[in-house]
């Protein structure tokens, strides 16, 4: 078929020179090839091959030499490129039966690639420096061969190749748009009469100014400026609605909520909050109330951590929206205290089932299968270039995501002591470091608050960031300087409403007054509001001393980091900022962060009435073993933890996989991060949707429990262990979803509290619904928890892997008929039943005698039992360490279990919480035994030298022999990317 | 005898700074880290080192292609100061982004008939990043401080680290001057295969040196590997182990500066 133009209009070839850059050799381009595979997936078999090019726009006034130099010095690879070169206005001339696709990021996107080729040709002179206007843009261009339907191309582009939000796509048509981004109409001071409006015109203010402010804080504020008898600016009105979003305020979980005979006047304080008070642990250095936990680590130093969502710019642009959430809780880290040195992340992704079938697609979704590669390139992307290893995680699939995916992203810090405080004087200058200030994110704070809908992608693309991680690790590197030099007084970072937050926060004590005219812009034409509120990465907030403001920006210069005074803090209480010279926002800082209306809600909770299953029988056992084994939860994540890097900084010390092949999943990450100290860290994390939709309650209690005991089969000790939260929920409007949230704080206060374990910092998200027409779709209540424990010597970390035949293994902690939520039901599509929840009573003895025996040396291997239980944590542990396995069920020690209750399905597929499989020396069997003799504690079997795991049934006789190879591609016949 | 001088050079998007420079220093060199627009200010700093680190990271974001921007901000504004320094016989040394660096800036000599460069480091024959421990044997070379045929466990961690060359008679004239320095192969010594060749890299190159065997690249990080507890199984292996496997690494080339230096 002919290349035909199916796309818009097409626009004239760029009056600039054209480069394109195409490799040799197919070997040499893999994009091509990943582009084949993914034709596929969706059907399209008529596409033979395809070749993907880089381009690049320069400007049109050099000359053609000198285009051809800096086409020779920098663009071109003389082993690998075939090259062209197109003057201005020219474009290929195309081939018969070749079509063309260009992608290129739409004018005012961040574009990284562009910015660098920009900076180095000025510092290497290859362009004159006099040539002020040198503009750089990129493309791809993509020529595919075969026989391809206008639909079929459109497909290709517009769902495979491009994300149409933030790129411009042109099919068969070589325009490409060059040049700034066009100006919008500036403005000065805008006043929004609302004094004299009704209710439903206050609402439509909100509505069209995506601002999410319900009609009792509209009408809080209308009441405000009535009694100011003046009408607001606009600037005044988008400040108040950033800083109340939910995104920043929390208000419902801050708020009053009622449920049955239960009042909390603030549901967070009175549960998550009370527990770190009331434990009030004296190594809890800074919490809740700064952007990240701190907690005592050793000698001077401290650790923090902090663990954030971004669901809906994750949703929209997978790629983007995760890339930017991990560079935003990177932020977070750098802007804790005085800033802290990062030096691990974390990240968790809940997503719909990969298999899902287009059809199923709900519409103006991306299917799974997208969303998990874009956001997993996301964060290995950013995370990477970061030079912070990505050590732990976890990916849970549930239908429940389809339509909105959540993705948490955590960073670790290491910080010294002297640094966990800060503050702010008036007089201090505010210094804007980082990135430019652009039109991107505009809105992100308050687009997070409201549920997702159908037509999201068309109204939200402005609430789109893109990263640029290079920028964020020079911010980084100048920072962590200024800080040990004391060049500033106070920190923190540009995130959700962008400065209006930051410099808001900030000035809360003092008062603030910014010159918007000041603050560095990518491109002329922003409105004072676009500034104020504009969520453009990679930017800190400083307050710094006027005698320090030289040395500081000389600091940040000598890293070629843009460093601006753009305001001072005053004594004012006020927040004042002017434009063109003329004040477009002044409103007084208690209204702004005290003014937020508290209505109190109504929760409602109904436990689900389906009725308990039992425990049926499993009439094949092998058979299910291995299906557990590969089930899409229990499945190998390794294709997505060797993208990421999590080597650099050289402190690893138990990885993400772990055994004798390195493809086993271990329970947590450890890390030693001073190199003159053995004592090192272990982060882990729990979560289980799947209990979540059944009782939230227990599911808070057994996650909390999850992240402990993966903690502690690493070493963590137990006693010195800080937890994080992160809920992410439906529409808590809704009385049945707050109730959930109320129950499931209510489990964390429970647990937690038995458990000793503080809360040191959180965050909810919970507004994760999709509109498709009339109906909703809520996700199921999603609870991580992550926990990051000390671990006395890394010298004595232990991993789950088997390390030697005739070795003993035991099974600690008790089971009971506990398998609502659980894999086997889900494989048996059984619905209902007990979720698994710890015995409170018991279960902070047995982790602390565990780790008491653990840090003695006693044990080999441990593991923790989580979904799929026994059977799958025994089954790890053999193909983890190459050997064989007997499991003797009769041993199992199953409490209060009902008559009718399968006792071998019990025992294997039970996922009671608080219970460890455990591998122990011959040697040791005494002392070990001795050290949890107040604990459940059951010899189930040895390790063998053969590579055969067996399972013997409560009778004795043979359930199942399975080698070590079926269970390991068992393990790895999950999607792989 | 005075401690031999290493310099750390980072720039954006460096970010195996620390441990390289940790690296140096246990290994009994005088080591510091320096941004290279101190160096740049002041370039006669580098007449003063015995040897110089390219650190691995993402210089510049690995923008255009993996180190070709610091590549080219060498060989147009360090140019004299590097060339003083390798001809006083200065050892140089590029990591993984240090390595595509080297290769980028021209020191491994390696120009082709046309005049133009003929060995590149490009994409993962995987198409992504990849992050995971491999066994490096050392070859006979050029470079007097590798000792041929012992393995090294070391992690790789980059998404353009296949060491590919023009063409056949490249490879020829790699092998005739001894700069093939280091290969990829199974944990016992054995032909490699992807995994363990992770990037497809031909004849399992991990790591070349210059003719004069004083510059020398590696994909790899032995950095990573200095403490007993980096291995990934070191919970099964000896508790005897009491460094990790990359620390010697360093140790010899600090040795054979200080060799130099004494001399």
């Amino acid at each position: 078929m002919a290349p035909s133009a199916v796309s818009a209009p097409a626009i004239a070839p760029p009056d600039a020179w054209r480069i394109e850059l195409f490799r040799r050799e197919a070997k040499d381009d893999p994009d091509a090839a990943s582009l084949l595979a993914a034709t596929r997936e969706f059907g399209i078999t008529g596409l033979k091959s395809a070749r993907c090019g880089r381009g690049f726009l320069l400007p049109p006034n050099l000359a053609a030499d000198q285009v051809k130099k800096i086409v020779k010095e920098l663009l071109f690879d003389p082993v690998l490129d075939e090259l062209s070169i197109y003057p201005p206005k020219e474009a290929p001339a195309g081939n018969p039966g070749v079509h063309r696709i260009l992608v290129a990021r739409q004018s005012g996107v961040m574009d990284p690639v562009a910015v660098t080729v920009e900076r180095v040709l000025r510092r290497t002179e290859l362009v004159q420096a006099a040539e002020d206007g040198l503009l750089v843009t990129t493309f791809h261009a993509w020529e595919l061969k075969g026989t391809l339907s206008e639909e079929e191309l459109t497909t290709i582009a517009r769902r495979i190749l491009a994300n149409d939000i933030i790129e411009d796509v042109a099919i068969d048509s070589e325009g490409l748009a060059y040049g700034l981004p066009p100006k919008a109409p500036d403005h000065g001071r805008v006043e929004v009469p609302l004094l004299e409006l009704t209710d439903e015109a206050l609402m439509k203010i909100s509505q069209d100014g995506a601002l999410s402010l319900n009609l009792i804080e509209m009408r809080e504020i209308r009441a405000h400026y009535r009694q100011l008898k003046r009408e607001p600016t606009s600037c005044e009105l988008e400040t108040v609605a950033q800083t109340w979003s939910e995104h920043c305020k929390h208000k419902t979980f801050a708020g009053t909520v009622e449920l049955e005979d239960r009042s909390y006047k603030n549901l967070l304080k009175e549960t998550i909050k009370y527990v770190t008070d009331t434990l009030n642990k004296d190594w809890c250095i800074s919490v809740f109330h700064d952007n990240a936990g701190i907690i005592a680590f050793e000698g001077d130093w401290d650790v923090c951590v902090k663990v954030e969502t971004h669901n809906h710019p994750s949703a929209i642009d997978p790629y983007g929206g995760a890339g930017t959430g991990i560079g935003g809780v990177i932020r977070d880290i750098l802007g804790v205290g005085m800033g802290a040195r990062p030096i691990a992340n974390t990240d968790a992704f809940f997503v719909g089932p990969p298999d899902l079938d287009n059809a199923d697609l709900p519409k103006g979704c991306m299917h799974p299968r997208r969303i998990l590669r874009g956001v997993v390139a996301g964060v290995r992307d950013y995370g990477n270039r970061m030079g912070i290893p990505t050590v732990n995680g976890g990916v849970w699939y549930d239908e429940g995501y389809v339509a909105n995916p959540l993705v948490y992203a955590g960073t670790v810090g290491l910080i010294p002591r002297w640094a966990a405080t800060k503050s702010v004087a008036p007089g201090d200058k505010i210094v804007v470091v980082g990135g430019r200030t652009g039109r991107d994110g505009i809105h992100g704070a308050t687009f997070s608050s409201v549920e997702l809908h159908e037509e999201s992608e068309m109204v939200s693309a402005a609430a789109v960031q893109i990263g640029d991680p290079i920028t964020e690790k020079r911010v980084l590197d100048a920072l962590l300087q200024a800080r040990d030099a004391k060049l500033y007084r106070g920190i923190t970072d540009c995130g959700a409403g962008g400065l209006s937050s930051a410099v808001g926060e900030m000035g809360e004590e003092t008062g603030a007054i910014v010159d918007l005219d000041m603050v560095p812009l990518k491109y002329p034409g922003l409105t004072p509001e676009e500034i104020w509120i504009s969520e453009a990465q990679e930017r800190m907030v400083l307050a710094v001393p006027p005698a320090d403001v030289d040395a500081c920006l000389a600091m940040f210069a000598s890293e070629d980091v843009e460093a601006t005074v753009i305001g001072e803090f005053t004594d004012s209480k006020r927040l004042e900022l002017t434009y063109h010279g003329e004040s477009v926002c002044d409103i007084s800082m208690a209204f702004l962060h005290d003014g937020t209306p508290k209505p109190t809600r109504q929760a409602k909770w109904e436990a689900p009435t389906a009725a308990d299953p039992g425990v049926p029988a499993c009439a094949d056992t092998r058979g299910m073993i291995l299906s557990l084994v590969g089930s899409p939860n229990s499945a190998s994540k390794e294709w997505i933890v060797r993208q990421y890097d999590h080597e650099v900084q050289g402190m690893s010390v138990l990885k993400a996989h772990v055994g004798v092949n390195s493809d086993a999943p271990g329970n947590g990450a450890v890390l030693r991060p001073l190199e003159n100290s053995y004592k090192g860290i272990a982060i882990t994390c729990g979560a289980n949707p799947r209990y979540g939709d059944l009782q939230p309650y227990r599911m808070a209690m057994a996650v909390i429990d999850e992240a402990l005991r993966n903690s502690v089969a690493v070493g963590g000790d137990p006693a010195h262990t800080a937890i994080l939260d992160n809920f992410s929920w439906g529409n808590c409007d809704k009385p049945h979803q707050l109730g959930a949230l109320v129950m499931a704080s209510e489990g964390c206060r429970d647990a937690a509290l038995a458990f000793e374990t503080p809360f040191i910092s959180g965050k909810d998200s919970l507004n994760n619904e999709y509109r498709v027409g009339d109906k909703s779709i809520a996700i199921p209540p999603t609870l991580l928890i992550s926990a990051l424990a000390i671990v006395p010597d890394v010298r004595k970390a232990v991993s789950m892997d088997l390390k030697r035949p005739d070795n003993l293994v035991y099974l600690v902690g008790a089971t009971r008929a506990e398998l609502g939520g659980s894999e086997y039901f889900r494989e048996k599509g059984l619905e209902g039943g007990i979720v698994p929840t710890p015995d409170l009573t018991v279960a902070p003895g047995l982790f602390r005698d565990l780790h008491q025996v653990m840090s003695t040396g006693l044990v080999a291997a441990c593991h923790d039992l989580s979904e799929g239980g026994l059977a799958v944590a025994a089954a790890e542990m053999a193909f983890a360490g190459g050997y064989g396995l007997d499991v003797d069920l009769s041993r199992v020690p199953v409490l209060d279990a009902p008559a009718d209750a399968d006792f071998d399905a019990t025992a294997l597929f039970s996922e009671s919480t608080t219970r460890f499989l455990v591998e122990v020396a011959p040697q040791n069997m005494q002392a070990f035994e001795a050290g949890l003799k107040n604990q459940s504690c059951a010899l189930l079997g040895k390790v063998r030298s053969d590579d055969q795991l067996q399972v013997k049934s409560i009778k004795g006789s043979a359930l199942a022999n399975i080698s070590l190879d079926e269970l390991r591609s068992a393990h790895k016949g999950f999607f792989q990317g | 005898m005075p401690l031999p001088k290493a310099l750390v050079l980072r720039t954006a998007g460096t970010n195996c700074d620390a441990e390289t420079e940790r690296a140096l220093r246990l290994s009994g060199a005088n080591a510091s880290t320096l941004h290279l627009n101190r160096l740049l200010e002041e370039p006669q700093r580098l007449d003063e080192q015995e040897i110089l680190v390219i650190a691995g990271g993402f210089s510049y974001g690995d923008d255009v292609a993996a180190g070709r921007v610091w590549g080219l901000e060498l060989r147009h504004n360090l140019a004299e100061a590097l060339k003083r320094y390798v001809e006083r016989g200065g050892l140089a040394l590029g990591v993984c982004n240090g390595f595509q660096v080297l290769v980028e800036s021209g020191l491994f000599d390696s120009t082709g008939p046309d005049g133009q460069r003929d060995i590149a480091l490009t994409n993962n024959e995987s198409n992504h990043y990849e992050c995971r421990w491999v066994t490096l044997r050392s070859e006979e070379c050029a470079c007097p401080w590798i000792e041929a045929g012992e393995l090294m466990p070391t992690p790789v961690a980059h998404a353009e680290g296949r060491f590919v060359v023009k063409s056949d008679e490249t490879l020829a004239r790699l092998r005739k001057n001894r700069q093939i320095a280091l290969t990829y192969v199974t944990p016992d010594g054995g032909k490699a295969s992807y995994p363990a060749n992770p990037n497809g890299a031909v004849a399992d190159i991990a790591g070349i040196c210059d003719p004069t065997g004083r510059v020398l690249g590696l994909m790899p990080h032995p950095e990573r590997n200095l403490d007993p507890w980096n291995h990934p199984q070191w919970t099964r292996l000896s508790a005897d182990r009491t460094q990790g496997e990359g620390l010697p690494f360093y140790e010899r080339m600090v040795a054979s500066a200080a060799a130099g230096v004494s001399v």
